[in-house]
């Protein structure tokens, strides 16, 4: 067959334009690794730079500043008779008393700082008195908030050295914070009601305490719907489906719904769950069934991937010993699939907890100053707290955002570190 | 050779097959194929790659109804009743013809749970005590007793190839099987595990009614009575083992086992 074709020389191996080769291939080897090195630090740096912002920023979030005021809890000034409180129902009427008006009192003894206590300091004051009714009519030394311009102030936000009128602060709070700081009446302590409180129109009592509640809901309702129907319409499709033209086209629909943009899904629950079926609009429910429908495309391509990835022999040893099909799916398929599936469906929730564009449109964005008492209450999800802050325009709502978006990220971080602990902790190879 | 291959026996055959048809799709796999299958005998499936040995055991026990696009058509009888009967439930057919495949398939569960699950779906043992007599039973049975009688809570997928195909054979018999179908049962084995599964075939005869495909010409000579040669979908010849490797009728079957092709 060859002997048409001229004999072939042998190669060979040490020639110049065979060490040349060599030496361009190893080149671009080492240009190649550069390139990725180089791609690799210029993400990572703009990662660390996102990172660092936000510390910087967010950090002082969950520190406030409080001021120390002399109380007489005086029976006159709380409008409360002395002879009831010892009485049988003492406690409800000391929790009616008037505790705005002691604290204006009290207040009057900080002298040029009389203003700048928070509108919400009685609120320390009445936990003291129900805490020890003993104390009517004594004198105590308290620690209450401040205002957050003060706060601010207390946490060195402002540069003093500019212009009066550019600053964002008047000369007499700058006088009045001056004055606490000088008779050691302020420290800076862990805000607890940062993390506990909803949200609020003084930054100083604002929290995102509510809107963690609201996404914990929203994403309950969420679970409970998208991870059923995902993994069971991931079984029917892999197991069951006639494999034809509509299952193509079942799976090109998924495919597309999973890369729907998400606020399509908001217009859906808009027109259909709030005013077709009439659900309550704001509520973690409606939010819920909303983000389920947006992330099932997600849950469904995961646990079919899943689900494929099982080997068929362990599916021909079960049917071989006379398993049902229902029984392999539920006692060998599932629970070899299931890794997967968990891993898909966190990262689904990680999405759902970070969206707030679907949830704007079915009312989400409503202020709410109550933590959700339920599922069909007004409430809002802790993208859409960061969302509402970043937008308001006083100063002490900066390091508010920053700080929701740390514990947003936290929790982020928590889920997807779960998720890959999940995979390589019940990973199998067979 | 237009004579029907099928051999009568002097016994009743445990399963029958009429005149069978095997379809992927359009493409034909298994033609007119008529064979008796006996308790008393271990039967030998053996032909080129690609002849439908593999295609027609799984029509002994309806592994082919999970395959998309196949087709079987003909009679095929279990004890005289026609399996691909609609009121043959085919859950307990597979539970009377069991099968045990060429690659080792444990279920990445315990050694026990291995055995025990095939007796739990189907209900054979009331309490625990009767459960761990089948498991240790079928463990004897199948030659791994002494070896993982002291560890039947590790894993199935943890034991050596040999180990894996010998649990494989006790899971098919935990559940009391009339018939066993083996597909190369020892194709990824070494020779002195697939001594031991010869071995075990050889204890298991008369018990099961055994049908064993198989590449290997010596093993065939070695553990099965009838001998059973395909080639390109068709039953060429089916005779006593001594037979076809002595004195085959067809000239197909003469090349085959003489190397000339396959
Ligand atoms: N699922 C399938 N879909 C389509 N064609 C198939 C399928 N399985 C087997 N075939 C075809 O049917 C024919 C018989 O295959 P089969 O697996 O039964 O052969 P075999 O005799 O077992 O071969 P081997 O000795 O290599 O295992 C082959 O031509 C094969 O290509
Ligand atoms: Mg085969």
């Amino acid at each position: 067959m060859s002997s048409v074709l001229p004999e072939r020389r042998p190669t060979d191996w040490a020639s110049p334009a065979m060490q040349s080769r060599i030496a361009a291939r190893y080149r671009a080897e080492r240009n190649f690794r550069r390139l990725g090195a180089a791609a690799l630090v210029i993400a990572a740096s703009f990662l660390a730079f996102l990172l660092f912002t936000i510390v910087r920023d967010g950090w002082s979030g969950f520190l406030r500043t409080e001021a120390k005021v002399e109380v007489t809890f005086t029976p006159a000034t709380l409008g409360v008779d002395p002879a009831a409180v010892s009485g049988p129902d003492g406690k409800a009427v000391l929790a009616r008393a008037d505790y705005l008006a002691l604290m204006n009192e009290a207040a009057k003894g900080l002298g040029p700082a009389s203003g700048t206590l928070s509108d919400a300091a009685w609120l320390g004051l009445r936990d003291q008195l129900l805490a020890d009714p003993a104390l009517l009519g004594k004198r105590v030394t308290l620690w209450v908030p401040v205002r957050s311009t003060i706060d601010l102030l207390a946490k060195g936000k402002f540069d003093l050295a500019a212009p009066a009128d550019s600053r964002g602060v008047s000369d007499r709070e700058v006088a009045a914070w001056r004055w606490l700081e000088q008779q050691g009446r302020l420290r800076t302590g862990f805000n607890s009601a940062f993390l506990g409180n909803a949200d609020s129109t003084e930054p100083e009592l604002a929290g995102i305490g509510g809107a963690a509640l609201g996404s914990l809901f929203t994403l309950f309702i969420t679970i409970i719907i998208a991870f059923p129907l995902g993994v069971l319409s991931a079984v029917w499709l892999e197991e069951y489906a006639p494999k034809g033209r509509l299952a193509d086209l079942i799976e090109l629909s998924i495919n597309n719904l999973a890369a729907v943009p998400s606020i399509i899904f908001g217009l859906l629950g808009l027109a259909f769950f709030l005013n077709i079926a009439g659900l309550p609009r704001s509520s973690p429910l409606v939010g819920g069934i909303t983000l389920a429908l947006m992330i099932m495309p997600v849950i469904v391509i995961a646990a079919r991937v899943a689900i494929k990835a099982v080997p068929p022999s362990i599916r021909d040893a079960a049917l071989g010993i006379g398993a049902s099909p229902i029984q392999v799916v539920f006692q060998h398929v599932l629970p070899l699939a299931l890794p997967g599936i968990m891993t898909g469906t966190i990262i689904g929730i990680a999405r759902a907890l970070g969206e707030t564009a679907p949830l704007l449109l079915i009312g989400m964005r409503a202020f709410v100053t109550d933590v959700p008492q339920g599922l069909t209450a007004p409430a809002t999800v802790l993208p859409m707290q960061v969302f509402l802050w970043s937008d308001d325009v006083q100063r002490g709502f900066v390091e508010k955002t920053s700080a929701a978006i740390l514990v947003l990220l936290v929790i982020l971080i928590a889920m997807n570190s779960l998720a890959i602990h999940l995979r390589n902790r019940f990973e199998r190879r067979w | 050779m237009n004579q029907n291959p099928a051999i009568g026996h002097n016994s009743v055959p445990k399963m029958t097959a009429r005149n069978v048809n095997v379809f992927y799709g359009q493409k034909q796999a298994i033609k007119d194929v008529s064979i008796d299958v006996t308790s008393e005998h271990v039967t030998a499936f053996i032909g080129p790659s690609g002849c439908g040995k593999s295609t027609f055991l799984r029509c002994l026990n309806r592994m082919n109804d999970t395959v998309d696009g196949a087709r079987v058509e003909g009679r095929i009888e279990l004890d005289a009743q026609d399996i691909y009967a609609p009121a043959m439930d085919v859950v307990q057919l597979r539970a009377r013809v069991g099968m045990v495949f060429q690659k080792p398939n444990p279920f990445p569960k315990s050694i026990y749970e291995n055995v025990a699950y095939g007796p739990r779906i189907h209900g054979l043992a009331r309490a625990k005590a009767d459960m761990d007599n089948i498991v240790e039973s079928a463990l004897r049975r199948a030659g791994l007793w002494d070896e993982v009688k002291d560890r039947l809570g590790e894993s199935g997928t943890a034991m050596s190839g040999g180990q894996q195909q010998r649990l494989c054979i006790a899971r098919a018999i935990a559940v009391d099987p009339e018939v066993i179908l083996m597909d190369e049962p020892c194709s990824a084995l070494d020779p002195i595990a697939t001594a031991r599964i010869e071995e075990l075939i050889d204890e298991l005869r008369g018990r099961y009614a055994i049908v064993i495909v198989t590449h290997n010409m010596q093993q065939a000579a070695r553990v099965s009575q009838k001998t059973a040669f395909f080639h390109l979908g068709t039953l060429v010849e089916y005779d006593d083992t001594s037979a076809i490797f002595t004195n085959p009728k067809a000239t197909r079957t003469k090349d085959y086992i003489t190397g000339r092709y396959g």
